[in-house]
């Protein structure tokens, strides 16, 4: 089958990309390396036919690594330097947060076992991340809620970089 | 006569019509770049380059018209290009910097995929677009992938390591952010509009963002049906063609590469054969950014507003050839394409440039509330329409 070989070849792609974000000591090397995770993500999605995932992939996430750039030029001292050691507090929210993400993994994979017994791949379900109007009214019907907090986690992200980066020496700093 | 071709394999025929759009493609970017020369030199009152001419062509009679044309720079420059030392510099991220050439070409040349550009009546009397990949995805295709183009420059602003290309990396990234938003909302009065139903199409369709059905919506009969979206929705076209003119980093917003402030921006320091690839790939965004817009506002192939291509196919009695209509509908969407490439270069040399902090104002005050007015505008009266 040549889709599996190329399901490996961009699996493979977007594992080691994803590792080469995490692992590379240079900011603007880390950004491209997930930029090419996400594009192969993106193509992940097109050997399943959801392309309309797979072109928001793109355009959203790909799109946003632009801004990321911004972030490390602009936020990020470049020359890097000494890291501090981490503080208590901080090592013990990573390891909840690395505790939740592995039962969130472990449910998600469980849920899916489940419905791969119970049955393969439903018919119905098909054209619903295929087309577009399908797409949108289940976004804003069913799945609404998730939607929202999701977007309500993207903003917490978005103080918590403001937060990181912003230099505050005294209070007078916080306007 | 053509009948060997459709026993091809199919990914063989896909590939040769990859090729064969490209072929015509890369050439037209590339004449892109001595006709910007020679319009310039028009506008400037000047006669720009009319001296080159290969040795060998010198007796063949007539050519001086053409020499005077500059028709033969374009292959001296070309050559040059080619030939010319491929210098990198020693103080370069050398992997970034040999590979930010290559990435602005791959989504310059990409984006062409899911273009429309002509169509021609099968034997069933439908109305057939030619498009390499005619997906219900259309323009969020194109968008997305050419939105990928910008980094082509910010990797070679970044991997040149100093500090003039550097400044022209970080501009263009805040420009491509600052625009996007304006672009995707311009569009979006268009599409609203084309998920209406088509004439004689069955209740319950679903809609869809595929380029070529926006161009039937202007094909339709009747004032309302045959008007193109230019005349209906103008300010979403002028908000597309600003945005569209920052996105492609031309003049007045072509502050990304500025000569004057930053020496050649993130082209410092390439040259040759690099350097030039930058080049087509900006005039390939410029082409199909103006395919876009022709598409969207302009009417595609239809060679006149209220007047189709199917109407001249009929009138000129070669409606039952679909190779001449297709060959004429192409021929109709490229002529227009380029008197918008010409609408380019004129406003370049008309317009002086704005300044960066003028870019970012006028991106985030003016045009964004802008479009989002005309979306709420055009929403509320297209709801109205359908209802």
């Amino acid at each position: 089958m040549s889709s599996d070989i190329f399901f490996y070849i961009f699996a493979a792609l977007t594992a080691g990309s994803a590792l080469a974000v995490v692992f590379t000591k240079n900011t603007v090397a880390a950004a491209l390396s997930l930029l090419v995770s996400l594009v192969g993500v993106a193509a992940i999605f097109v050997l399943l036919d959801a392309f309309l995932l797979a072109a928001l992939m793109v355009f959203v996430y790909a799109g946003a690594v632009v801004a990321l750039f911004l972030f490390i030029v602009m936020l990020l001292d470049s020359q890097g330097g000494t890291r501090k050691p981490f503080k208590k507090a901080t090592l013990f929210s990573g390891f909840v947060a690395l505790l939740l993400l592995i039962v969130g993994l472990a449910s998600f994979a469980q849920r899916g076992a489940q419905a791969a017994i119970v049955h393969e791949v439903p018919a119905a379900a098909v054209p619903v991340g295929a087309s577009l109007r399908a797409y949108g009214e289940q976004l804003f019907t069913t799945y609404l809620l998730p939607v929202q907090i999701v977007g309500f986690l993207l903003l917490i992200a978005m103080l918590g970089v403001i937060v990181l980066s912003k230099k505050f020496e005294g209070l007078g700093d916080i306007k | 006569m053509f009948d060997f071709y459709f026993d091809l394999p199919h990914w063989i025929r896909m590939a040769l019509q990859g090729l064969a759009v490209m072929l015509v493609m890369f050439p037209i970017a590339a004449a892109c770049s001595m006709a910007e020369r020679k319009i310039a030199a028009w506008i400037q009152d000047r006669p720009g380059p009319n001296r080159t001419l290969a040795p060998i062509l010198a007796w063949v009679p007539g050519i001086g018209f053409l020499q005077r044309l500059g028709i033969f720079q374009l292959a001296a420059d070309g050559g040059k290009f080619a030939f010319k030392e491929d210098a990198i510099p020693g103080h370069v991220n050398k992997f970034y910097f040999v590979a930010a050439p290559i990435i602005a070409m791959i989504p310059a040349l990409t984006t062409v995929v899911a273009v429309p550009f002509g169509a021609y009546i099968d034997s069933a009397g439908k109305l057939v677009p030619i498009v390499l990949a005619n997906v219900d995805l259309g323009i969020l295709v194109v968008f997305a992938v050419s939105s990928l183009g910008v980094y082509a420059v910010i990797l070679a602003g970044w991997a040149s390591n100093s500090k003039f290309p550097f400044l022209g990396g970080i501009r263009a990234s805040a420009q491509l952010i600052s625009y996007e938003l304006s672009m995707t909302l311009s569009v979006l009065p268009v599409f609203l509009w084309t998920n209406g139903p088509l004439a004689g199409e069955p209740a319950g369709f679903t809609g869809s963002l595929n380029l070529a059905r926006v161009v039937e919506f202007q094909s339709q009969a009747g004032f309302w049906g045959g008007a193109w979206f230019i005349f209906l929705m103008p300010l979403s076209a002028f908000i597309f063609l600003v945005a569209l003119f920052a996105e492609t980093n031309r003049q007045p917003f072509d502050t990304v590469e500025s000569e004057a402030d930053l020496v050649n921006s993130f082209g410092s320091e390439y040259g040759a054969f690099k350097w030039s690839l930058f080049y087509v790939a900006e005039y390939a965004h410029m082409l199909i950014g103006s395919a876009i817009f022709m598409i969207l506002f302009f009417g595609g192939w239809n060679p006149l507003p209220w007047y189709t291509l199917s109407d001249l196919a009929h009138h000129l009695n070669f409606a039952h050839l679909p190779l001449v209509m297709g060959v004429v509908g192409i021929g109709i969407f490229i002529g227009k394409v380029l008197a918008m490439i010409f609408f380019f270069m004129w406003v370049r040399w008309t317009l002086p440039r704005f300044r960066y902090d003028q870019v970012m104002a006028i991106g985030w005050k003016k045009l964004l509330p802008l479009a989002i007015a005309n979306l709420v505008a055009y929403t509320i009266g297209i709801a109205l329409l359908y209802r």
